[in-house]
């Protein structure tokens, strides 16, 4: 049950807390990733591709302090690199999946391991994936043995919004916190359609139609918009004292000092018939009205964890990406988007995008795809094989092969593979240096993390995948898997295959 | 265009079109004969009837040149639900579940029979075939509370015939381990115990009378059968539970067929000794539960080579039952033989369910289901050209063509919803 009372008290604590602690302006769940030690490493006599459309034929790439240097044809290797004769071979940027529920929906898919939902209210933007984050997946080896060396790892679609999701570097690791992509932007999860309407309608609450839904994003949305107004209202009257205007999930006030305040009653109980409890920071409505509208002069308005991440949102620091399957719904999304002032960072799943191409190219939002998934349910009903190459075919399109899938993301060039095929049919050449940007430099451009990743270009991190031949095909293998130039993965060396701490000691484990 | 097609299927419905001659072919029997470069397939009534080179087109008889290209027997597209479900959510779409109003005793219904809900103008069907998959095997399942043995499926052409579509025999599902927990009392030992009580009742050990019967006496019948003579199909992936099945098996003296498979590797010998063929998910290399911790990607390979019969399977087989080649093809990629991988999903299905007489290969007397490929059939990139049912060259159209060609095109004045 509810408790005005505690909640009011933490209110006041907060605000007084504020005027005393030092403000911390930076993530409070930072970033601890630093590349793994390697020397330079000078792949020659492979084909490039790029990732920027580009492809290079028997040329050479140098990296170095986990930076590519060059490429190019006939590189000079420095004394201390080590030479890969990769003749025959194929180098490609390493694979981003924008899509992932790795380490939230973990392997083995216990009851334990569902942690992808919050489906407790139809929005939960104060959840952060990353706080479910399991980093002993062992899925994550397997899709490093896939080639993938970054993803988002998202909230489920359960939610309207789901709440926050963090981009990782692929690299095995005791904290998610030592996977966490440095500086890269959060994404902020929604979903359209079937999904929430059937989670909360199923119960008899709200939304139980499709007008529900979006009812439902405009709620929060508005109630966020007076939130912002008067953080910002409270910014401007302190006369940007501390310098930069609120950022996304970057608090003005300082942390609640957990020693400060009696642990969440929610925490105290495991029975789940003792009444599920609103933690603190998930107040009624009301009250956060209430609360909001007295800020605004000197005293700063107390935190709303879920109304700063929209904030961030609509202030543009936070990405949102969107599941959403039907070309009308993703329509009005983009109206919706307009309304509050946010953009759309890009629709996942849509597997009506192609009956939208134009308008996602046009508005500069990417579509996150699969490549042949349908039926399954009925906004599922219209998928073709044909999608992805029809949503890169307007110019200045982004489109996106994303797996949602711990199978998927082992295999998301073969995904591509298809793609290309099923284009090739329909008269539409899809060369390899193109597609591969579906798997690099597109998903990097949607994550906010194009300028560091997703292209083989001189200074970027060199995340790099050595592959036996063309990717584009059911027996491409990735050998060697080199994320910020160390070598994390290889084929053939089994001191380079990491193994999860899950999978120790299991009889079976081969 | 919709003229065309109506025209060009009047014709492919005429008994002639049912001759064909494919010339030129790189003929995959799937069979004893391996690969035949540049080899000729002669198809009348339906019917394979010679396989050679410089056959000669009986008068009347179309020829196809192939040029060279793949000619493989029809795929196999796994456990599927293709005819009897068009949406997966959507329950009302959805006819291979029997969930009883059940007053909480143990109750198994046998005899529930899948292929008596068979849709043959299912829109997965042409979905499937474009993908070069001509042949599943339906599948009964159960939901929590329901029944142990999940009832009876049957082998199906996916030919859109009410009547030439159901061949051969039918099967007997049940399922085993941690996915059936809601099915046993929550107790994997449960699992056995009951079956061991419904297949003595099968044999008349129990008196119809029993207060603590499971099976009607129309299950009774059922079970009866197949312990005699037919095929039941147990879905497991532990070894533990795979050695425990084997065991049960020689009691009942079954023949027991396993999909699944996860962890079929580690008792590859115990497999090979009691000729069981196991349905291998390709794909699956995950610990995805505490059943299937001794995942690996090389399982069909290490089964294979250990002398035990393998076919493949790939995750939704239903709307996606195209996704098998794929399946094949990562099996060969991780150490299957390219051979070992087209018979997984032609010959050996084929066999294992009863229909290796009709359908899986390319031989004198099969069924004339063929494919003919652009490239490698076990290749992502590589797409059907055309398909093949009982020597009919099937229109490569479906639901899914029919939204793609719609928007490959400019809208023109009016909108696209006039452009069919």
């Amino acid at each position: 049950m509810y408790q005005p009372a505690l909640v009011a008290a933490l209110a006041a604590l907060t605000a007084t807390a504020s005027v005393a602690a030092p403000v911390d302006r930076t993530d409070p769940y930072p970033s601890t990733y630093r590349a793994i030690a390697s020397v330079p490493v000078l792949i020659r006599h492979a084909t490039l591709l790029t990732g920027t459309g580009e492809r290079l034929d028997d040329a050479d790439l140098l990296m170095s302090n986990g930076r590519i240097v060059a490429l190019g044809k006939n590189l000079q290797a420095p004394a201390d690199a080590e030479v890969i004769d990769a003749t025959g071979k194929w180098l490609t940027p390493g694979i981003i999946d924008v899509h992932s529920h790795l380490g939230v929906y973990a392997s083995p898919g216990v009851s334990a391991h569902d942690d992808g939902n919050e489906m407790t209210s139809p929005t939960t933007a104060n959840v952060w994936a990353e706080h479910a984050l399991w980093p002993q997946d062992p899925a994550f080896a397997a899709a490093l043995a896939g080639g993938v060396t970054s993803m988002q790892i998202l909230p489920g679609s359960a939610n309207l919004i789901g709440g926050r999701g963090v981009t990782v570097k692929n690299v095995p690791s005791v904290t998610y916190q030592a996977m966490k992509f440095p500086s890269a932007p959060w994404g902020l999860k929604m979903a359209c359609g079937e999904n929430p309407k059937r989670v909360y309608g199923g119960k008899g609450g709200s939304p139980m139609t499709r007008m529900g839904n979006v009812a439902g994003y405009r709620a929060a949305f508005i109630e966020a918009q007076s939130y912002m107004l008067a953080q910002d209202k409270y910014q401007a009257g302190r006369g940007g004292k501390n310098g930069n205007s609120n950022r996304a999930g970057i608090a003005e006030e300082p942390q609640i000092v957990e020693e400060e305040v009696q642990p969440d009653v929610e925490l105290q109980t495991e029975n789940p018939n003792e009444g599920k409890r609103k933690s603190r920071w998930r107040r009624a409505d009301k009250e956060s009205a209430q609360d909001d509208e007295k800020a605004g002069g000197d005293e700063a308005p107390s935190r709303d964890l879920a109304k700063e991440t929209l904030m961030g949102a609509m202030k543009g620091d936070i990405r949102v990406h969107i599941h959403c399957y039907r070309a009308d719904e993703m329509a009005i999304m983009l109206d919706l988007a307009k309304e509050f002032g946010f953009k759309v960072a890009a629709f996942h799943h849509g597997v009506e995008a192609y009956k939208l191409a134009d308008r996602l190219a046009a508005d500069g939002v990417c579509a996150a795809l699969w490549a042949d998934w349908w039926g399954f349910k009925m906004e599922s009903l219209d998928g073709i094989e044909e999608n992805i190459a029809l949503v890169d075919r307007p110019a200045n399109s982004c489109a996106i092969v994303h797996s949602d899938s711990s199978e998927g993301i082992q295999r998301l060039n073969q995904e591509a593979a298809k793609v290309m095929a099923h284009g090739r049919r329909v008269g539409m050449d899809l060369k390899p240096e193109h597609a591969i940007r579906w798997l690099t430099s597109n998903p990097a451009k949607a994550l906010g993390i194009d300028r560091r990743t997703g292209t083989l270009e001189p200074d970027k991190m060199a995340d790099v995948v050595l592959w036996n031949g063309t990717p584009f095909s059911v027996y491409a293998k990735a050998e060697k898997v080199f994320v910020d130039g160390a070598l994390l993965y290889d084929r053939f060396d089994k001191s380079r295959q990491p193994v999860s701490d899950f999978m120790l000691g299991q009889g079976a484990s081969p | 265009m919709k003229r065309l097609l109506t025209a060009l299927l009047l014709v492919a419905g005429s008994a002639q079109a049912q001759d064909v001659l494919i010339r030129h072919a790189t003929v995959h029997t799937a069979g004893a004969r391996g690969t035949l470069k540049n080899a000729d397939v002669l198809v009348q009534g339906g019917v394979i009837r010679a396989i050679g080179t410089g056959l000669l087109a009986p008068a009347g008889v179309a020829v196809h040149e192939a040029n060279g290209k793949p000619l493989t027997p029809g795929l196999f597209g796994g456990l599927s639900d293709i005819g009897l479900e068009e949406v997966s959510a959507e329950k009302s779409t959805v006819d291979s579940t029997l969930t009883m109003a059940g007053d909480g005793r143990p109750q198994m219904r046998p005899e529930f029979d899948v292929t008596l809900a068979y849709n043959p103008n299912s829109m997965l069907l042409p979905v499937a075939r474009l993908g070069g998959v001509t042949f599943t095997v339906l599948t009964a399942n159960s939901s929590d509370g329901g029944s142990l043995v999940a009832g009876q499926g049957g082998v199906l052409r996916l030919d859109g015939d009410r009547r030439a579509a159901v061949v051969g025999t039918r099967l007997l599902y049940v399922n085993l381990g941690a996915g059936a927990d809601g099915l046993s009392g929550g107790s994997r030992a449960g699992q056995f115990m009951l079956l061991d009580q419904a297949f003595r009742e099968a044999k008349g050990l129990t008196p119809y009378a029993s207060p603590y019967a499971l099976l009607t006496p129309a299950g009774r019948e059922t079970v009866a059968r197949y312990l005699l003579t037919g095929r039941i199909i147990f879905n497991v992936d532990r070894a533990a539970d795979i050695r425990q099945l084997l065991a049960f098996s020689r009691k009942h003296n079954l023949r027991p067929i396993i999909t699944g498979g996860a962890e079929a590797w580690q008792v590859a010998a115990e497999l090979k000794a009691a000729n069981v063929t196991v349905f291998v998910d390709a794909l699956q290399d995950l610990p995805s539960s505490f059943d299937q911790l001794g995942s690996r990607l090389d399982n069909a390979a290490l089964l294979t080579r250990a002398g035990v019969n393998v076919a493949l399977l790939a995750p939704d087989s239903t709307h996606n039952a195209r996704k098998i080649r794929q399946a094949a093809g990562n099996a060969v990629a991780n150490g299957l033989p390219w051979e070992s991988g087209l018979a997984a999903i032609t010959r050996v299905p084929a066999q294992a369910l009863g229909v290796g007489n009709k359908v899986g290969r390319i031989d004198v007397g099969l069924q004339a289901d063929l494919v003919l490929w652009d490239g490698d059939p076990l290749e992502v990139s590589t797409l059907a050209e055309t398909v093949w049912m009982h020597g009919r060259a099937m229109p490569m159209r479906s639901r899914q063509t029919e939204l793609r060609d719609r928007y490959l095109q400019s809208p023109g004045a009016l909108p696209r919803a006039y452009q069919h």
